[in-house]
């Protein structure tokens, strides 16, 4: 549509009315020259007026020539409806809010249990389990490795002992899970179906997801085990073995939330994620499983960063370009198998440790910005995890943050109240055209697996994050209480908790201890079938996971067990 | 200009320890190091404390710069520190970073961590800590 | 070491075995001040073997030298490795991280690894790289490896350091073409495909026996191994292909010669060192302007 011949049609009573544009251009060029004579703000945090926080250009006004070229059908349709840029649900939140849903998990499997009955006590839907760095690398609690770092970070989980304590008096058949593990995710998977069977609950009633995505650990997390090409293998397994046998199970999660933490962009992550999520759909399809079979129990994962806009328009971008690929690319029929479900955390890289107070603000903005961007369900930082693991009155502050947002706000009222906007569908389409260039260059390389092995990835996110923490040495960017409004004794005041030395000894005895109490003949018998399963492409490993878990072998046995078939992971140096 | 054959450039060896993978940190540190002139050796993830005072006495830097997330850094710590001793190479400057609460810092201070800086800490903050201190070593050492 | 230590005061360490000390002594050869040092090892070097490794960026040649190494450890020799890496030429700083493949030698005794920064260097290797070599050989490790990412210059450069050449190139890679049209191929004792799974690994192979088929070989033909450094496969090749190079050049005597371009090599650079120094002294001290640069330049030269 030129600029001259513009018309504008309104609908009034029922009757369209036609206008003629030539008053709306004198307007605009009223506006114009106006706006011209604007002086930009000055000083700390004006070097980036003109940039979103992933450095996309922005006009000063977003106007009717900025959506222009949309599409309305094949762009935006309606809520409900393919390429779903408004959302996967016809309503919106009006039938039912996001799922609120806690990441919690520290010292033992006691302890942490106990933080879930208080969680669940106070209105919170589904569990989230945090896992401590040895279980997410494979290690058992008392293996040198561990040292240190026992119940830090999450819960410790060694064998199927620690997963029965972790659900103790809690009725994993009503409850769902979401379990954030990823190179050993196929053994806690294991740990879960078999400590749910011991309490007579079977895996076809088991509800939740686990992350699994083992693309992005060698993207930005880290945690890895095995090479890629044997880890692409126990997740197309796991997604087989859920297909079949876990009806109500969401099979894997596919992670931008670390990508971004990591330092990537907001392009970057969705790229990447998106990336990552067609290469489990290519590698299923390859294995011979039917994409409607599997697909629509794929879900996201994504972060909510504090350049509010650009990270609606992130969500949105990603469901269209999701439902683009799944049904153009990859031949998708069911519906469900377009619609991109996603989870989403507020960015944990936003969170400062000066003034840890002003975090609770950055939340909520972030969750807002989730909750508007569609998102299913929403985990929300405490003020405090950039100190140390959350103290229980700021994990309750956080959840109070979404019930505040989903009761009080009203922003639920109405479907996708920002679409339509001029700015957030131009950002929105950007943001597509920035995924649809990553993904030409990853084709370039041949695929995901060789783009991580080039170090393209890593490469592109250590260098997004350099320019980034530049931009705030330079003060072009503001952090609020970093490099303004500074004050001392900024951090005073809070109550931090603290994981003790004995809880270390206390887990490393205990795995020690099951070690010597099991029946051993089982073990050994157990972990050989598994390793000929290792070696056995035609062979899915499940199943033989779950044996091992209830001969009580070790997750770090277990681990060494599959090591020895497959190896171990190095990272080529990426800087 | 530097006279890049007779002064040699400082250098500092970025290490992770423990098992946590965020390595943000480390590289923007190790990047900044590097532009503001610096040979940066960096180790990757995963290290023991054996193996980061092994690499810096290979290296002969002039500093360790030591990356924790993981919660781990009130054992991590006093190990290389330990290691040095054992090693004779206490002059080398042991820094640090990460999410450590004050209290763990002070006490890892007066252990003889020289520094620790938490996140937010000015990349320029850094810099000239790790341009003084080290420029003292190298001035010692030669 | 607390304080500087002399030379002499080094040199005693460094004949106890000293890691701190080789270390010490390599940084001093980095500072120009590696003279008097390199003087008196020089007579208890020659016997080790020397083996370069260069290729494009990103052909996994980390990973070849960690499966090396692993091979050398295995039957029992002890090994350094010097890995060069491009200095900025804006900040002269370095990002040094070829370490990281290499980590489970890291506390091994018998390994030393130290990297180097190339300091914008005629040749691309590090001026002190050569002097590293050495005091490596005078330290008494038995395999010194040389690893180089770059094209071009610097590749002869380490042809000319070490023993023996391996040149990596991977499949799939227009820069492994590129490499091998820049005249790469007349420096290689040895030719690695590394990634030997990839689709297009029997593709290069030809195409490195068709560019070989185009030159005079007058001694030894390189020889072509195919690894998958990642998952060990083609390390023993590739170090069997390795000593059947130091064989011949025993047999034939070419070792001597080997020998002669390596102590040439580095003349040429310590020359080359001085001559860039004194250069900038005398272009800092004659900034005149008021003749064409032919005649400032033929000035300078004149005053050598």
């Amino acid at each position: 549509m030129s600029l001259d011949n513009l018309k504008m049609t309104i609908e009034r009573s029922g009757e369209p009315v036609e206008r003629d544009g030539a008053a709306f251009d004198e307007q605009r060029r009223r506006w114009e020259q106006r706006s011209a004579k604007g002086r930009p703000r000055r000083g700390p945090g004006s070097g980036a007026v003109d940039r979103t926080i992933s450095d996309v250009p922005l006009k000063r006004l977003y106007e009717p020539r900025d959506t222009a070229d949309l599409d309305l059908p094949r762009d935006l349709a309606w809520p409900g409806e393919y390429p779903y840029t408004r959302g996967i649900h016809p309503n919106g939140y009006r039938d039912r809010l996001w799922t609120m849903r806690q990441f919690a998990g520290f010292g033992t499997a006691a302890q942490t249990n106990e933080r879930y009955h208080f969680l669940l006590e106070h209105g919170q839907h589904g569990l989230s389990v945090a896992f401590d760095m040895p279980t997410l690398m494979g290690y058992d609690s008392d293996a040198p490795q561990s040292r240190g770092e026992v119940g830090k970070c999450g819960v410790a989980i060694d064998s199927l002992a620690d997963m029965e304590l972790l659900f103790d008096g809690i009725d994993m058949g009503e409850i769902t899970t979401s379990m954030t593990i990823n190179g050993p995710a196929c053994i806690a998977l294991a740990q879960y179906v078999a400590a749910a069977e011991k309490k007579g609950i079977p895996r076809a009633k088991l509800g939740g997801t686990i992350q699994a995505d083992i693309l992005k650990e060698y993207i930005a997390q880290k945690e890895w085990i095995f090479p890629p090409r044997p880890h692409m293998r126990i997740i197309v397994d796991m997604i087989d073995f859920c297909t079949r046998e876990m009806p109500k199970w969401n099979t894997i999660s596919i992670s931008g939330y670390h990508i971004r933490e990591a330092g990537s962009t907001a392009a970057q992550e969705l790229a990447f994620t998106l990336a990552d999520g067609f290469a489990y759909v290519e590698a299923c399809m390859a294995a011979g499983m039917d994409i409607d079979s599997f697909a629509p129990r794929l879900s996201f994962f994504f972060n909510s960063h504090i350049d509010f806009f650009e990270e609606i328009a992130k969500f949105r971008a990603a469901r269209r370009i999701y439902a683009r690929h799944m049904r153009d690319k990859y031949g998708a029929r069911n519906p469900r198998s377009w619609q991109l479900r996603f989870h989403t955390q507020t960015a944990g890289c936003s969170a400062t440790a000066q003034q840890p107070e002003n975090n609770i603000v950055r939340v909520a903005y972030e969750a807002m910005a989730a909750v508007l961007g569609g998102t299913q369900s929403l985990h929300t930082n405490s003020m405090d995890e950039v100190l140390a693991l959350p103290s229980e009155k700021s994990v309750e502050i956080a959840l109070r943050t979404q019930q505040v947002l989903a009761y009080e706000t009203n922003v639920t009222n109405v479907v996708d109240p920002l679409g339509g906007s001029y700015y957030v569908e131009a950002l929105t389409d950007e943001l597509e055209r920035q995924a649809e260039s990553y993904f030409a260059q990853i084709a370039e390389y041949g695929g995901v697996i060789e783009a991580i092995e080039a170090g393209f990835f890593q490469r592109e996110i250590a260098e997004a994050s350099y320019r980034y923490q530049r931009s705030i040495e330079t003060k072009d960017r503001i952090i609020v209480g970093v490099n303004a409004f500074v004050k001392d004794d900024d951090r005073e005041g809070m109550e931090l908790l603290k994981i003790t030395e004995e809880t270390e000894r206390g887990q490393a005895n205990a795995v020690r201890e099951l070690r010597d109490r099991r029946d051993e003949s089982l073990v050994p018998i157990a972990l050989e079938r598994l390793q000929s399963a290792c070696a056995d492409p035609s062979d899915n490993l499940m199943p033989h996971l779950i044996d091992c878990v209830n001969a009580y072998c070790t997750e770090g046995e277990i681990v060494e067990a599959m090591a020895q078939v497959y190896g171990r992971y190095t990272e080529a140096a990426v800087l | 200009m530097k006279n890049t054959v007779n002064d040699r450039p400082l250098r500092v060896v970025i290490a992770k320890a423990g098992l946590d993978g965020h390595d943000r940190g480390a590289k923007v540190i190790a990047r900044a190091l590097r532009d503001a002139g610096m040979e940066v050796v960096y180790t990757g993830l995963f290290q023991t404390p054996e193996q980061i005072v092994q690499t810096a006495i290979q290296e002969d830097a002039d500093g360790i710069g030591l990356s924790i997330l993981s919660g781990a850094h009130m054992t991590l710590f006093p190990l290389v520190v330990e290691q040095l001793r054992a090693q004779d190479a206490g002059d080398i400057v042991f820094f640090g970073g990460g999410t450590i609460p004050a209290e763990d810092a002070q006490q890892l201070r007066e252990l003889g961590v020289r520094e620790i800086f938490t996140p937010g800490a000015p990349l320029q903050d850094i810099i000239d800590f790790v341009r003084r201190e080290c420029g003292k070593r190298r001035a010692l050492v030669g | 070491m607390k304080s500087q230590a002399s030379d002499a005061e080094l040199l005693r360490d460094f004949d106890r075995g000293s890691q701190r000390a080789l270390a010490r002594a390599i940084s001093r050869a980095e500072s120009g001040r590696g003279g008097e040092l390199v003087r008196a090892l020089y007579p208890k070097t020659g016997r080790a073997m020397t083996i370069g490794l260069t290729g494009p960026p990103g052909v996994g040649k980390s990973t070849l030298a960690s499966g090396l190494v692993r091979k050398a450890r295995a039957l029992r020799r002890s090994v350094g490795v010097v890995s060069v890496d491009p200095s900025s030429p804006f900040s002269h700083g370095a990002l040094l991280g070829d370490r990281i493949r290499l980590n489970e030698h890291f506390t091994d005794e018998r390994v030393f690894i130290r990297s180097m920064a190339s300091r914008g260097h005629l040749g691309g290797l590090a001026g002190a790289t050569g002097d590293a070599v050495l005091m490596m050989d005078a330290f008494g490790l038995d395999v010194v490896l040389i690893e180089t990412v770059g094209v071009g210059q610097s590749e002869v450069a380490i042809a000319e350091l070490a023993q023996t050449t391996l040149v990596a190139l991977q499949p799939g890679s227009g820069d492994s073409i590129q490499v091998l049209k820049a005249g790469i191929m007349e420096i290689a004792d040895v030719f690695v495909v590394n990634k030997a799974d990839h689709p297009m690994a029997n593709q290069l192979r030809r195409e490195i026996r068709s560019m070989m088929e185009m030159l005079q070989w007058p001694g030894w033909v390189p020889e072509l191994v195919t690894t998958q450094a990642l998952a060990g496969d083609g390390i023993d090749d590739l170090w069997a292909a390795v000593e059947r190079h130091v064989a011949y050049l025993n047999e034939t005597g070419e070792i001597e010669q080997r020998r002669r371009e390596a102590f040439i090599h580095q003349v040429r650079q310590l020359a080359l060192g001085q001559l860039e120094r004194r250069l900038d002294h005398a272009l800092r001290e004659d900034a005149r302007d008021d003749v064409d640069p032919y005649e400032a330049a033929d000035r300078i030269l004149s005053s050598f």
